[in-house]
């Protein structure tokens, strides 16, 4: 700092002042500590893929054991404790923050800042969803993992039913990690309104984040109404409430309404940015601008709101009133209109541009066959009539994964293909990521097309076992070689993955000619500051807008002040506001720190605590937490000056 | 084009297997045994007409427009974003929500003077009643062919889902509420039911049959049930009768007309003229019988009945006594 007296600073020596004060600290303490989006956002992608494996392999197990009539590869205990935790992992440890994570590396990056609007909150939700995923999956290490399926459906999951902790790890994990979901959900929302670059007005925002704002949204809603679900569930099972008891006043289907106000609009938490991968990576390799930006952010939009009002379709068999599902039927029709809206702007980008056929763009092609018969299936399900023949059939599991594999995973594999090399700094590579798209494609079909005909057949879900002689036997050998085939298919990225960690070929700082504001950053990884100078959005597609990126400079006003390289020196960043992105003030970047550990800790030995109903634990928790939460807020004397 | 040729092949392949299955006994939805699942697969084949061509257009215009490089186009974006993003969707959804009204209103309608039978789930089997009959079954429902039935369900336990792909939708049995469920089996037959919401351990053995009989036949079962009992028809019966009231079979299960009125499970009054044991786990034979008896826990783990211990003989009467039910 002697120099800074002297003379005003080369920008190279800046440039390494603005290195050394970034970095974080090695090692366990650094991983602990860390509040770097960047960080805490692969740090998401591959915890998340750590539980796809897992339940990739456990559909695998319960294919094996449905390959053949009367198999007896597992037992119906195993085999519903499978079933239960397949689903369990893969709504809430893996789709949900694996694009929680992708949100969490590119928002900043997109929107041109330098972190999050809350960084250490950020670490807190990625400590809540880790800790909260071993929370569950302990159940195995003590043996006893939940088996009420993944709905968790009363009176099935109820102490009289239910007996043992195996439901407690589900419905308090579950509990658990709704918090993590929430305060992401929060921080994505304050981001997106508050940190966009200057210029950046509302719409000129990336697409995907338009899909990010959606999805969090959703969340913000949908969430709390799953929390009462499960906390009403457990004060059943823990503390001898009735809430779902019909013996003492209560409903069981208050459960259901409860569970799936969340679990329909969570199929679209899901969708929606999957989608907006989609619409981000189509553009780039048809090599035009997408056709009907307006449209696909309105489409984005609608669909977060028509999602609240479908849940019913999911309860078109318990017996409810005609004319009242009715109001349900129809909202799950319409909701078929932006999505088709969407679909219809992305075939115009096409149709009216030239494609390269990068990996990427394959696995937005697979999304595209694929979730057109998801979504046309769907549209056949909310028709009550063939419900009531679908509903808790195959036909239901061909439905869904085809909207919950195909549409969110393809893209996601996309996603990987096209932002990896921004993450790591390394290409995939495109030849073995080409031969994983058709292996995936053509397994997933395999697999899953047929369960369509087999839930026609009458095979219902959930069963672990069937008889010969329902003509079951050789659908059911076809579903289970393309599941492996489609395993087979993601096993090859990941080898893709981890070749490209030593082998793959340097990305620089723009591999792909992409327009987004993430690839402005001249290496890859970006730097840890991200922006030394905070770019200006002259468009949609700032870097095919302009031949130079404009960069802003720092003004002496306290709202402009870290807009240039001296806002990255002293860990700052501007806070933007309004319509049109104007300055507003500047926000300090907290160094790193222990707290979010400290309190997400807390929070799971509350939950421990409540799993082993031991008063003792609880309280040791609640301290910790305490103890988290007031070094979090405290400020010293030199934070308030 | 070779990959619309792809998949066209795949088209065919896709049914070549729909064929194949279909040409097994499935409790098949799409091969309606009555006027409910009829009216369901219509508005199914409608739909599935309207998928394909929905499904081959739009795939078309994705595939055809990436493959067709960088020509000028005469269609707009906003041609695209209109016609199939706004109105063609529209248009497709407006007829089916007319078919979903007018189907619902059909099927949910009563009809007059239907059979009243009132059905329970239990984990893992049903009870079946015929109030107006005041008879007792269990895990199979007999119906004269041609006359529409109408089913109050009910559980005891869980939430069980009752579902015959060939005559109905399904409907489940919720604790604490009255479900119902309306449907006519056109032909006599024998038509499977499953368990259609996941009831537990053993959700994959809850099956049942309805079993649709001409009429003629069918009041001829309700009359035998009605009639008192008459009593063992040989000795081995009336020593296997002894074996079920003294051991723990009078317990749980009831046998009409005698001291066996338990209800933890099924009511075996018309035992022997049953198809299958077990809620359609094993078929009905001697040899089953056996099995079942000497330890249902290896065909159905965690049912609700115990491993009975009988000598060999005593074992042979039971089930001399048990097939005699009817």
């Amino acid at each position: 700092m002697t120099v800074t007296e002297e003379r005003p600073p080369t920008p190279e020596e800046e440039h390494e002042a603005i290195e050394i004060l970034w970095e974080e600290a090695p090692g366990t303490p650094g991983f602990f500590a860390s509040v770097d989006h960047k960080r805490i956002g692969m740090r998401y992608i591959y915890t998340a893929f750590i539980f796809f494996f897992i339940a990739g392999i456990q559909a695998l197990l319960l294919r094996a054991q449905l390959t053949s009539p009367d198999s007896q590869v597992m037992g119906p205990q195993t085999y519903n404790q499978m079933f239960t935790m397949h689903g369990t992992t893969m709504i809430f440890l893996f789709n949900t923050p694996v694009l929680a994570g992708f949100g969490n590396y590119l928002l900043p990056l997109q929107l041109g800042t330098r972190d999050m609007a809350f960084p250490r909150l950020n670490a807190f939700s990625y400590w809540v969803f880790i800790l909260a995923a071993i929370f569950m999956y302990s159940s195995y290490l003590v043996g006893r993992p939940p088996a009420g399926g993944w709905f968790a459906y009363v009176p099935l999951t109820n102490r009289e039913y239910s007996p043992g902790v195996n439901m407690d790890f589900w419905g308090l994990g579950v509990t658990f990690v709704g918090i993590s979901t929430t305060v992401g959900a929060v921080n994505f929302i304050v981001t997106i309104f508050k940190m966009r670059a200057p210029g950046m007005t509302l719409n000129r925002m990336p697409i995907f984040v338009w899909s990010i704002l959606a999805m969090a949204v959703m969340v913000i809603f949908a969430v709390p109404a799953l929390t009462v679900g499960t906390v009403l569930l457990e004060a059943d099972r823990l503390f001898g409430t009735q809430f779902y008891d019909p013996s003492g006043g209560g409903n069981p289907l208050l459960y259901q309404h409860l569970f799936w106000f969340w679990g329909h609009p969570e199929v679209y938490i899901l969708f929606v940015p999957a989608a907006g991968m989609v619409a981000t990576v189509i553009p780039v390799f048809a090599r035009r601008r997408l056709a009907g930006y307006k449209w696909v952010a309105a489409s984005l939009v609608a669909i977060s709101f028509i999602s609240f009002g479908v849940w019913v379709h999911h309860m078109f068999a318990t017996g409810l009133p005609a004319l009242a599902m009715s109001f349900f039927s129809a909202a799950s029709l319409i909701i078929a209109i932006p999505s088709g809206i969407l679909f219809f702007c992305l075939i115009a980008t096409i149709w009216r541009g030239e494609v390269e056929w990068t990996v990427p763009f394959l696995f937005a092609l697979g999304w595209f066959l694929i979730f057109l018969l998801g979504g046309i299936t769907g549209v056949m399900v909310s028709v009550m009539p063939f419900d009531w023949q679908a509903h808790d059939s195959y036909f239901i599991v061909a439905h869904f994964h085809y909207v919950l594999n195909g549409a969110v995973v393809f893209p996601i594999f996309g996603a990987l293909y096209y932002w990896l090399p921004k993450m790591t700094g390394r290409m995939l590579d495109e030849k073995l990521g080409k031969v994983s798209f058709w292996i995936m494609f053509v397994g997933f079909n395999l697999a899953f097309f047929p369960m369509h005909v087999l839930g026609l057949l009458g095979m219902p879900r959930r069963i672990y076992t069937y008889s010969s002689g329902l003509g079951w036997d050789t659908l059911n050998i076809v579903i289970t070689a393309g599941s492996f085939m489609f395993g087979l298919g993601t096993l090859l990225t990941l080898i893709n993955f981890l070749n490209s960690k030593f082998r793959g070929q340097p990305a620089g700082g723009n591999p792909w000619n992409a327009d987004g504001l993430e690839w402005s950053t001249p290496t890859s990884p970006p730097p840890e500051c991200n922006f030394e100078s905070i770019p200006v959005a002259a468009g949609r597609h700032p870097l095919w807008d302009s031949e130079k990126l404009e960069e802003a400079e720092s003004g002496t006003d306290e709202a402009t002040k870290s807009m240039g390289p001296s806002g990255a020196l002293n860990r700052q960043t501007p806070i933007l506001s309004g319509l049109q992105s104007g300055p507003e003030e500047t926000m300090e970047i907290p160094e790193p720190t222990y707290t979010p550990f400290v309190l997400a800790l807390g929070i799971a030995v509350i939950f421990l605590g409540l799993l082993i109903q031991a008063a003792l634990v609880g309280v040791l928790g609640l301290v910790v937490a305490a103890i988290g939460i007031t070094t979090w807020l405290w400020r010293t004397e030199s934070d308030l000056q | 084009m070779t990959r619309a040729r792809c998949r066209a092949l795949a088209g065919v392949a896709v049914g070549i297997v729909l064929l194949a299955a279909c040409s097994k006994a499935s409790p098949n939805a799409l091969e309606p045994k009555g006027p409910d699942a009829r009216s369901i697969a219509d508005v199914a084949w409608l739909m599935f007409a309207m998928a394909t061509a929905v499904y081959v257009v739009v795939a078309g215009f994705i595939i055809v427009g990436a493959l067709r490089g960088a020509k000028a186009s005469r269609i707009s974006d906003n041609a695209f974003i209109w016609v199939g993003g706004l109105f063609a969707p529209i248009a497709i959804l407006a007829i089916l929500a007319v078919v979903t009204v007018k189907t619902t209103d059909s099927l949910r309608t009563p009809d007059p003077n239907p059979l009243k039978i009132e059905a329970t789930g239990f984990q893992y089997w049903w009870a079946v009643e015929y109030p107006d009959e005041k008879v007792t079954t269990a895990n199979e429902i007999r119906v004269p062919a041609g006359r529409p039935v109408e089913i109050g369900l009910h559980s005891k336990d869980v939430i069980h889902s009752f579902w015959v792909p060939e005559l109905a939708g399904k409907v489940d049995m919720v604790p604490g509420q009255r479900n119902v469920i309306r449907f006519t089996a056109d032909k006599p037959g024998e038509y499977r039911g499953q368990c259609a919401e996941f009831c537990g351990l053993q959700h994959a053995k809850m099956a049942f049959l309805v079993v649709a009989e001409e009429p003629g036949d069918y009041e001829r079962w309700v009359i035998r049930q009605q009639r008192p009992r008459s009593g063992p028809s040989s000795e081995r019966e009336a020593a296997g009768e002894q074996v079920f009231m003294r051991s723990s079979c009078a317990g749980c299960h009831a046998v009409r007309g005698t001291e066996a009125q338990g209800t933890l499970g099924p009511d075996l009054s018309d035992f022997g003229s049953r198809r299958t044991i077990g809620a359609v786990a094993v078929p009905n034979t001697r040899g089953h019988l056996a099995g079942w008896i000497e330890n249902s826990q290896s065909i159905k783990p965690g049912n609700l009945m115990p491993p009975v211990q009988l000598e060999p003989d005593e074992l042979l009467n039971l089930i001399e006594y048990l097939e005699g039910l009817s």
